[in-house]
């Protein structure tokens, strides 16, 4: 594989651009591989570069039924943060931030993080309290964070207004190492990355059943033909739970909408991302200068990747309350994915009762940020049987009650 | 928008008018249950790209829990009725073989 540079850019210009080459392959499946990772979207395929990367495992293929990064990964609202409560949860997201810093180097890809700092209001005493005490936790864990008053909030965004009727900014959960990374190019970075290492990314390759043999799996029916394989990674966000029936056995998710717009694209007006959780509101400005807005998760069952019309309505009508001038905006497009959400808002990295069988899902409404550190713990896992990043994460918390609890502490978890 | 009709009162409510309860027809645990059990009731969900049958409680209304036959898939409502049931009743269960008829087993859950 050719590498990215300033100088391949003046050659290839030099040249019409006819030089330039495929960044991954589209390959038939071969009929069996050490590892079959089921789901191209961002933990699926950062599992597999970082199986290859440090453990030397390439022998590895990504199915994906639709094309890749076209589920989450391509439609979340790209916040990057690492200020949750818990302490594994602040050791998996810290890892993954850091790792963000240098990643567009790493796979020779620019995938455009931006560290602009990210900004939790405080619009309650209650969330006072809550931001405070995780300000404290986070010093303790070594991750950089810091509660802010009213007067330096209004400072970083001065599009803002402080004492809104109902919900007043009383201050900020401030962390300025977060921010947004561009959601395609993280997918694309790693899938050209494995592509490169020999790993096969099969798109339009959808798993239907799995197979298994004295309580082991061996491999995975799919609409391209069956394929063998010794390890499997189920990594498939929404659509876990379908995957799970097929290996026979439950997991403790719900499937349901959530939904994002974006507005029409304006001069630069907010230079930092801004959640507000009491209302279920967050937002950032693209570089194209379209403010990225999200809200809620809606509240029921639901696979179709379209969400109900009064959730949006709820989160424009706070946003506009606390950004006035937002209500002369246009917006553009709105869309949903299916995310995966667990009882206690945390994800589940984890053998299953099926061995050799592995899962990555639970990352529900907050995952983009957590894409490289969740790769990182996932290859170890599965390469090793065991790893100190997701050993929290295991399935086995929800029967022993050891739950890693970010619903109270982040409210919306994006 | 999602309407359901509330079997109590007849009306068809739209979603701002109703609170999810999450799925519907799971036994409850008692003391005397084993631990994998007692998880299964607490945390598994069949959570199914189909049919689902899931509670509503018809909040902004007349405030009765009811149950919901929905497709997850395709948004179609197959029915509703009273909460005060074990299992769907047998139209419901008709009704979705007839909309849904490579679905394997037509009971609750
Ligand atoms: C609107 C929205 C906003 C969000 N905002 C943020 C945010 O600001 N910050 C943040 O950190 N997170 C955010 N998230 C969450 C984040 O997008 C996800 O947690 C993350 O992208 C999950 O990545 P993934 O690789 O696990 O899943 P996905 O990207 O969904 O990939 C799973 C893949 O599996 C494939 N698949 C499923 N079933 C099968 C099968 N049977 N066979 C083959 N392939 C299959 C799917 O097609 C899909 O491509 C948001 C999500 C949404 C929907
Ligand atoms: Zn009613």
């Amino acid at each position: 594989m050719k590498r990215y540079s300033a100088f391949a850019i003046v050659r290839e210009a030099a040249r019409h651009h006819l030089g330039w080459q495929r960044a991954w392959t589209s390959p038939e499946p071969r009929a069996s591989y050490d590892v079959v990772i089921v789901g191209a979207g961002g933990h699926g395929l950062a599992t597999a570069y970082y199986l290859g990367k440090n453990f030397g495992i390439t022998n590895v293929a990504i199915l994906e039924k639709g094309w890749l990064g076209g589920g989450n990964t391509g439609r979340n609202t790209t916040i990057i943060r690492s200020n949750y409560l818990q302490d594994p949860s602040a050791a998996i997201y810290e890892k993954a931030r850091s790792l963000y810093e240098t990643l567009s180097q790493d796979l020779n890809y620019n995938v455009m993080f931006s560290p602009r700092g990210v900004m939790m209001l405080a619009q309650t005493h209650h969330e006072v309290r809550g931001y405070e005490r995780t300000a404290h936790a986070n010093a303790l864990q070594g991750v950089e964070t810091e509660f802010i008053s009213p007067s330096r909030v209004k400072e970083l965004v001065p599009i803002i207004r402080l004492d809104g009727p109902r919900y007043p900014v009383l201050g900020a959960l401030w962390q300025p190492r977060g921010g947004t990374a561009r959601h395609d190019a993280v997918a694309w970075g790693y899938a050209r990355a494995c592509s490169d290492m020999g790993m096969h990314i099969i798109q339009q390759c959808e798993v239907t059943g799995i197979r298994s043999e004295a309580g082991r799996v061996s491999g995975v029916e799919t609409s391209k033909g069956a394929i063998g394989c010794n390890r499997l990674g189920l990594v498939a966000s929404g659509h876990s739970g379908v995957l799970a029936e097929m290996a026979g056995f439950r997991l403790p998710l719900e499937s349901v909408a959530l939904q994002a717009l974006v507005s029409e694209p304006i001069k630069p007006i907010m230079d930092v991302v801004v959640m507000a959780n009491t209302v279920h509101g967050y937002m950032s400005q693209s570089d194209k200068g379209e403010m990225v807005i999200g809200g809620g998760a809606d509240g029921f069952n639901n696979y179709t990747q379209r969400g109900s019309f009064h959730h949006i309505e709820e989160t424009v009508r706070a946003l506009v309350e606390t950004f006035p001038m937002l209500s002369r905006l246009k917006m553009l497009r709105q869309w949903g994915g299916i995310v995966d959400m667990t009882g206690d808002r945390s994800p589940i990295l984890s053998k299953t009762p099926l061995d050799g069988c592995f899962v990555n899902c639970g990352w529900g409404t907050g995952g983009f940020k957590a894409i490289p550190g969740s790769g990182w713990g996932m290859a170890e896992l599965m390469a090793k049987g065991h790893s100190p990043l997701t050993e929290a994460f295991s399935l086995a918390r929800f029967r022993e009650g050891r739950f890693v609890d970010e619903s109270v502490a982040a409210g919306v978890a994006h | 928008m999602l309407i359901l009709n509330c079997p109590y009162c007849g009306e068809s409510a739209d979603e701002t008018e109703l609170a999810p309860g999450g799925e519907a027809h799971l036994r409850r645990e008692g003391p005397e249950s084993q631990d994998e059990a007692f998880e299964s009731y607490l945390f598994h969900r069949s959570n199914p790209k189909g049919v689902h049958f899931e509670r509503w409680r018809h909040a902004f209304g007349c405030g009765k829990w009811f149950i919901a036959a929905r497709c997850t898939a395709t948004l179609e409502v197959f029915g509703t009725y009273a909460a005060q049931t074990s299992c769907p009743p047998q139209e419901i269960v008709d009704k979705i073989s007839e909309r849904r008829p490579d679905r394997r087993g037509a009971s609750g859950s």
